[in-house]
């Protein structure tokens, strides 16, 4: 019997408590921001207060002299390194060199005995600018007199394909265009019942990952080492394999547990700077950022959205078409991913017959924009299901039901050349519904909706495991996936004890160290449950049929007598276990087998995506008629996960993801004043905290083993996020009646759109 | 500066700067690493300890203050023999966290909490744990394990 029909589950499918749950609550687990090595230096970085403009000039020799300093790094000193990264494209100087393009920009690092010292000493540096005229906005970077932010061709990244096609040194301030086409938009718009038009603006935000942004480097002839606090450790080390241009096999990047990452830690940050300091400075160097310093760090892509959609006399959706403008700030970072994704994630969860997306990214002279929870997925939601609820009001139907109608079905090939639909949208959206009393009577003053969210999600299937079966039975699984929270940590484990037949506390987890951890390509695009639990399920399988040829020359029979059974093999009446096994086969208590897996674009990952990520949301808020303010009364969470490996960590990743949502929904936006950002702190930048708890929750799995990773389990942890901002728009126009086409729904947006309305 | 002081019930003395946080002296200098620091301007809540039974954030708070006084942090709560304190084990059991980072503080919230109030509402739970932020789980499984640890306390003290 196959993974995939397996149905009587002893320790996957269970709520098993988290492994590092002891760790994390004694204070005893690991972060890097508490290592320390022998020796360790510190760095604190001088950054640009202006936002594009000549560096003429800098003078560090008072901060070099200033006593505990050991020496400062600037752009003119990185001779005999490839100073520029990015795994898109390597547009991003580790330090400004010649020009800064946002303030904020790192200008110089002062290495030094400790972290005050290097504080101290940025003030003693003295750097000679020549202010230059900023762009930030994208219209503005499309504006005939902008200036150019980057005028040369840059060579590719880790990320293969984009190349070609991102602009920059093409003579504009495009970043990178991408575009979806099928069917016939101008036929379907003239032929529609309906059509719902407008413009949208989705604002920049912060992950706020509250470790911040931390690197320590050890860079000496024996090559380049990290620890560091990055998502995907094996993308940092290509970054770092070309800045110090060495073989893979002498970088190395090590991950201990991360203070999490929402992808605002996904790809190179802060390491190849780090590593610059150490080069320089000649010992280990901790480079730890504050959240002042991370927030100028990575941001989301804010996106200008226009969007129509079309509809014909029965309700069935026949079109849409959008033009989106995305800022990604002064270096393409992962936005020529977020152009792409967003894109695609227009369309779905729907079946539109006629299509017709055209995306574009912009430099600007802002802080730059790479991936965040759901990689531009939200961005195109709240448009996306904003004109669901309006067209489904102008055509009298129900918006529950009008998604219900529209909804792409199991198996379906909604999406051209994609793999068909894999998830079962009708049943999450009436679990969400009925969650939160849909078709009873609303209170005045209260709005309730339903909305779902359709991404092309689990990255690229590049993925390889080795689980380690030693002597005493005992299992450890090396992996490059990063426990980031999310609990990679548990559910690998899960998998590995339901398929060796062991105790689930018999297996550990070593992670995330580029130099011992087989390659997997990142921990992101929620792909670790299906990519690397089927890379663990399939390499225990390895180790079994390893363990199957032992046991027969153990037992001196053929390999094909042998039978294996829970925990080890039979044959006739003799029973080995999996110690017995490799004890019997080395003649000694001792020694080990190493299962392997590689998982590739073939087979059942063949198809891109690696799975649909599809989740329903439903909400139930209230509006505040005098101040604007909103209440959220109930929410409730559907995640369409195939199968939960551990339900109560499914379940946590969607309530985690909705309140983030409901914090862009709400409240959360960086402010830009012109070249300055305005609210780059928490004092100024407001999260959701307990007050903001709606008052009734309901989180719901849904369990169809509809994917194709290990026992029908597919990703979860971005979708809940996706459709939040547009559930509050809704949200709004049921309670108030006034349409906002602007996240965050502020009270004072609110407020303006009543009195407005009133006249 | 020479600082006395009392931590996790022992007796500690360190030499200091005037102007060292509790959260550097207890991270760099005793390497107790359990408190993490996150926004460095007291609104996270992350580096929460306990000083005479009240929460502090030690990013903000001098060292010097805490001279003479009761300072409990993370690593004081769990007993010698390795039992958890019942609000880490109803923490565990909740599953309310995920990355960890802002755990130690609101580990330590929870305590000043359930020590005033061994029994409180979901408003006050809610009132009282606002100055700690979780950017994980959405609050809702930290209010359940609040309430179980709440549950668990009370048991304790009935038998």
């Amino acid at each position: 019997m196959s993974a995939q029909e397996k149905t009587d589950f002893s320790i996957v499918n269970h709520s098993i408590p988290r492994r590092d749950g002891r760790v994390k609550v004694t204070g005893r687990a690991q972060y890097v921001a508490d290592l320390k090595l022998i020796g360790m230096a510190y760095a604190k970085v001088l950054r640009s207060p202006y936002a594009h403009a000549k560096i003429i000039s800098i003078d560090k020799t008072k901060a070099e002299n200033h006593p505990g300093v050991y020496c400062v790094v600037t752009g003119f000193d990185l001779k005999g390194l490839n100073p520029y990264f990015g795994h898109a494209v390597k547009d991003h100087p580790l330090l400004a060199i010649d020009k800064v393009r946002y303030a904020g920009e790192p200008v110089a690092a002062v290495v030094a005995v400790d972290e005050r010292t290097a504080f101290e000493a940025l003030e003693f540096i003295d750097v000679k600018y020549e202010e230059l005229k900023g762009i930030f906005t994208p219209q503005e970077a499309l504006a005939k007199d902008a200036p150019l932010l980057h005028d040369r061709k840059f060579e590719a990244g880790a990320l293969r394909g984009f190349e070609g096609e991102v602009s920059a040194g093409k003579g504009s301030n495009i970043c990178q265009t991408h575009k979806i086409q099928w069917g016939d938009i101008d036929k379907a718009f003239k032929e529609a019942a309906a059509v719902i038009e407008g413009d949208y603006y989705f604002p920049m935000t912060y992950a706020y990952a509250m470790e911040p942004y931390v690197a320590i480097a050890d860079v000496t002839d024996q090559g380049v080492n990290i620890y560091s606090s990055a998502q995907h450790p094996f993308m940092v080390r290509h970054d770092l394999k070309t800045v110090f241009n060495l073989p893979v096999s002498k970088v190395r990047l090590m991950v201990p547990f991360v203070g999490g990452g929402y992808g605002s830690k996904s790809y190179t940050k802060v390491e190849p700077l780090a590593a610059a300091c150490s080069w320089k400075a000649k010992r280990p160097v901790k480079l730890q950022l504050t959240v002042e310093e991370a927030m100028l760090t990575t941001r989301s892509d804010d996106a200008y959205t226009w969007m129509r959609t079309a509809v014909d006399k029965n309700g069935k959706i026949i079109a849409r078409q959008a033009k989106i403008m995305m800022n990604t700030g002064a270096y393409a970072e992962n936005s020529p991913l977020v152009v792409e994704k967003s894109t695609n994630r227009c369309v779905g969860p729907y079946a539109i017959p006629n299509v017709l997306i055209e995306n574009m990214s912009l430099y600007t002279n802002t802080v730059p924009a790479s991936s965040y929870r759901g990689f531009g997925c939200a961005q195109v939601t709240l448009p996306g299901e904003s004109q669901i609820d309006e067209l489904a009001a102008k055509i009298g139907m129900d918006p529950y039901e009008f998604r219900q109608l529209n909804a792409a079905q199991p198996k379906q090939e909604f999406f051209p050349g994609m793999r068909p639909f894999d998830g079962t949208l009708k049943q999450d959206l009436e679990t969400a519904a009925k969650s939160i009393g849909w078709g009873t009577p609303v209170p005045k003053g209260h709005g309730r909706t339903v909305a779902c969210s359709g991404s092309d999600a689990g990255a690229y299937p590049l993925t390889s495991t080795a689980v380690r079966v030693h002597a005493d039975g005992s299992v450890t699984i090396m992996t490059g996936s990063t426990e980031l929270g999310q609990g990679s940590h548990t559910i690998l484990p899960q998998i590995a004890a339901e398929e060796l037949g062991i105790e689930y506390s018999e297996v550990n987890v070593v992670s995330s160290d580029t130099a011992i951890t087989p390659y997997d390509r990142s921990t992101g695009a929620s792909r670790t449950t299906t990519l690397m639990g089927s890379a663990v399920l399939e390499a225990c399988q390895e180790a079994i049929q390893q363990m199957v040829v032992m046991a027969a020359d153990v037992l001196k029979v053929k390999k094909e007598d042998i039978q294996v059974i829970k925990g080890g093999v039979r044959c006739g009446e003799a029973q080995l276990n999996w110690s017995q096994v490799i004890s019997k086969f080395y003649a000694l208590p001792d020694g080990e087998v190493i299962g392997r897996s590689y998982i590739r674009k073939s087979g059942r990952f063949a198809a891109l995506p690696v799975f649909w990520e599809t989740a329903a949301t439903a909400c139930e808020l209230s509006v505040d008629e005098d101040t604007g303010k909103i209440t959220v009364e109930k929410l409730a969470t559907v995640g369409d996960v195939g199968l939960a490996i551990n339900p109560a960590l499914a379940e946590g990743q969607d309530i985690g993801a909705a309140t983030m949502g409901l914090g862009i929904g709400l409240f959360e936006e960086l402010v830009y004043e012109g070249s300055q950002l305005m609210n780059g702190s928490i004092l100024d930048y407001r999260v959701p905290r307990f007050s903001d708890l709606p008052k009734e929750v309901e989180l719901h799995l849904v369990q169809n083993r509809d994917g194709v990773g290990p026992y029908g389990a597919k990703g979860g942890g971005e979708a809940s996020l996706n459709s939040m901002a547009a559930n509050i728009a809704n949200g709004v126009d049921k309670a108030v009646g006034v349409r906002i086409r602007q996240a965050p729904l502020t009270p004072e947006r609110v407020w303006r759109a009543m009195r407005e309305k009133k006249g | 500066m020479n600082l006395q002081f009392t931590l996790n019930g022992k007796p500690w003395k360190v030499d200091c700067e005037p102007a060292d946080t509790l959260a550097e002296v207890l991270r760099n200098q005793l390497n107790l690493n359990g408190t993490k620091v996150s926004c460095e301007v007291q609104v996270c809540g992350a580096c929460t300890v306990l000083v005479d039974n009240l929460p502090v954030s030690a990013c903000t708070y001098l060292a010097y203050e805490a001279r003479g006084k009761s300072v409990v942090t993370v690593e004081g709560l769990e007993k010698p023999d390795g039992t958890l304190h019942p609000i880490q084990q109803a923490f565990i059991d909740e599953f309310a966290f995920q990355c960890g980072f802002c755990t130690p503080g609101m580990i330590l919230a929870t305590k000043a909490l359930l020590d005033e109030n061994p029994k409180p509402t979901r408003d006050e739970i809610v009132h009282h744990m606002d100055g700690n932020i979780c950017r994980c789980t959405g609050y809702v499984p930290i209010v359940n394990a609040i309430n179980r640890a709440a549950d668990m306390l009370a048991k304790e003290k009935g038998k």
